[in-house]
């Protein structure tokens, strides 16, 4: 602005500078460490379990060669599996710390609010009425998470995220009910169907749904993430928000884009419970209380890929659904929330 | 004048809080808005930085309703700081101030060296700059409001509406403060707009006074003008006597108390 004294300004410069410097440096580590418990998790997950694959193996069945057993196995069964699990789990943790951060509000994450439930709902009703499948069946899980979505809106109205939890909750378990009675008219009534759009699994994944899906996120994430650059000012709340030029349809935008996100992850994998519920606290517990969609996203493939590994091998000879591993561990967590919540 | 409210009554429900009111921000003044908890100050501050809707009327910014322009744009000229904001979570105090820059920046503009400088400036005259990578969250109140008013100093905008900026200071930091804004006012030729709930200081630091009592303006002027025995009974229902600041000449309520009339005094009897 004014020139004054050079000494004085450049010396305040260079603290702000500095002070600007250490969060983003601890956050470049966090996401480095992030990353690696990542990669570890993905390359247990392919590798390791009942059957193990040695890395020679690894490239020599992805370079196409056919080794009995071994190639069938990774290719239809653990590599889709984990990258489903990545992208689904990238999905619901950004989606997850979007709403907890735009609402302000920890309990306020897709997967409580009901936009999960919602979505689940309409992609069993398209498949057990209608008949859908593929890519139809995304459109579907993303109708009946939006119809949620603005209906826990209306009801709940646009000041304070504490009615629109309740509201959401309620929802949530009325959809639960749908998914029930909808199987209950179902013909062929498939146990494991059930367990897929109520608790969520990333079994019998087929290789179109991967694609669908990274189709969707690599259009939608950077959408969001430009967004959500200028939309930081939301998250000081409403007024200073407006005050800064940023208006307040701005959060309606990002709250969309992320209900698109809950949709597409459960059209994929099903209403996976409390990962987008976890990904954005647990992040930003790691980052000195500050949310990053980065660190979320990490948190969220994370939990999705090492809980599909433990719902696969911890009790021999069983195979749960991811969901059952992420909700065992989920309620406790939730239940801490609510207890430190009340203080 | 750039800012003017044109018969704008504000609320929330169907009932207006702020009923008609009509009043023009002189340029390049300090202005001081008073009155008792409950008036609509606040809410009156909100309508003028387009935050409330008006039932009806107008607020106008540069010859224009200030609802009508772009957000944006009037984040450019107007800055704002509410009376009880909110940091997020974690955030440390160079992140906060750097946020009054956004209206400076396009949506794909990278933070820039202006940038820095301005947070720097906004920092030293808030005396806050030793405070620059603690965490927002965990410091004193007045020390929170000091970094709240370095966001609205960092956004460099030609207005700028404070509510109770020196709730939580301490009479140092107060004067601090208030020094402070009349310093913009005289190096950047600033038009500030604040609610103060001291009397006196609002006398003191007042270039134009609006006095405020159940939704409408009681009376508006020079505070000499305003602030008379008469006025703050009327205002705040509250007997005071009115002298003279020895050190700045302007007015001083001196409020009497119900222990302190004549008539509770038994040696004040006599006189
Ligand atoms: N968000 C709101 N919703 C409903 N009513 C409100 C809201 N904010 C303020 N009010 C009401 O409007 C009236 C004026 O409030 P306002 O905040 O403008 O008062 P104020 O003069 O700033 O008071 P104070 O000195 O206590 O800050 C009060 O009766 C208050 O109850
Ligand atoms: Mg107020």
């Amino acid at each position: 602005m004014s020139i004054t004294a050079p000494t004085e300004p450049t010396r305040a410069v260079d603290v702000v500078r500095k002070a600007r410097r250490a969060p983003r440096r601890h956050h470049a580590y966090v996401v480095a460490v992030l990353a690696a418990l990542l990669f570890g998790a993905f390359v247990a997950r392919v590798l390791l379990g009942d059957y193990i694959i040695t890395v020679p193996d690894f490239f020599r069945i992805l370079g196409g060669a056919e080794i009995p057993g071994a190639t069938f196995l990774l290719m239809s069964e653990k590599l889709p599996r984990a990258i489903l699990g990545v992208l689904v789990g990238v999905a619901f943790g950004i989606a997850g710390a979007v709403f907890q951060s735009t609402l302000r509000n920890p309990l306020a994450s897709p997967d409580i609010v009901g936009v999960s439930l919602g979505a689940s709902a309409s992609a069993v009703f398209a498949i057990v009425v209608l008949d859908l499948e593929g890519l139809a069946l995304s459109v579907a899980a993303i109708l009946g998470a939006l119809a949620i979505a603005v209906a826990v809106r209306l009801v709940a109205g646009s000041d304070g995220s504490y009615r629109l939890v309740l509201v959401g909750v309620t929802a949530a378990a009325a959809m639960t009910a749908v998914v029930h009675y909808l199987f209950t008219r179902a013909n062929e009534f498939d146990a494991l169907l059930v367990l897929r759009w109520l608790t969520g699994a990333l079994n019998g994944v087929t290789w179109p749904t991967i694609w669908i899906l990274l189709g969707f996120l690599v259009v939608l994430i950077p959408a969001l993430a430009w967004i959500s650059r200028s939309a930081q000012a939301l998250q000081l709340g409403p007024d200073v928000a407006t005050g800064l030029g940023v208006s307040r349809r701005r959060t309606d935008l990002l709250l969309l884009l992320a209900v698109l996100l809950t949709a597409l992850g459960v059209a994929a994998a099903g209403p996976v419970a409390f990962v987008a519920f976890v990904a954005g606290p647990i992040s930003r517990a790691l980052n000195g209380g500050r949310t990053t969609l980065v660190g979320a996203a990490l948190v969220g493939a994370i939990v999705m890929v090492a809980g599909d590994y433990i719902a696969d091998y911890a009790v021999p000879g069983v195979s749960f659904p991811v969901g059952v591993v992420t909700g065992a561990f989920g309620a406790p967590f939730l239940l801490w929330l609510l207890t430190r919540a009340r203080r | 004048m750039r800012l003017a409210a044109e018969s704008v009554s504000l609320g929330y429900g169907a009932d207006p809080v702020v009923d008609q009111v009509s009043l023009e921000i002189p340029d390049g003044l300090t202005t001081v808005i008073v009155g008792a908890n409950g008036c609509g100050k606040s809410t009156l501050l909100r309508g003028m930085a387009r935050l409330l809707k008006p039932i009806s009327g107008q607020v106008v910014l540069d010859g224009k309703a200030v609802h009508k322009q772009p957000t944006k744009t009037v984040a450019k000229t107007l800055g704002l700081m509410p009376q009880s904001p909110i940091a997020p979570e974690g955030i440390t105090v160079v992140d906060l101030v750097g946020r009054g820059r956004q209206p400076h920046r396009g949506a794909l503009q990278r933070w820039s060296a202006e940038d820095d400088a301005a947070v720097a400036e906004a920092l030293e005259l808030t005396d806050t700059l030793g405070l620059a990578d603690r965490v927002v969250d965990e410091l004193s109140g007045g020390q929170r409001q000091r970094v709240w008013v370095a966001m609205a100093l960092a956004q460099q905008t030609d207005l700028l509406l404070l509510d109770e900026p020196t709730t939580f200071l301490d009479v140092a930091h107060q004067i601090d403060l208030l020094d402070l804004l009349h310093g913009l006012r005289e190096t950047r030729g600033t038009t500030v707009v604040m609610v103060l709930h001291d009397l006196n200081l609002a006398a003191r630091y007042a270039d134009h006074l609006i006095a405020m009592s159940g939704g409408k303006i009681a009376a508006t002027g020079r505070p000499a003008d305003v602030v008379t025995a008469a006025r703050v009974e009327e205002v705040f229902g509250l007997e005071a006597q009115i002298i003279h600041d020895p050190v700045s000449g302007t007015p001083l309520v001196v409020p009497i108390g119900r222990h302190h009339r004549p008539s509770a005094h038994p040696h004040a009897q006599g006189a």
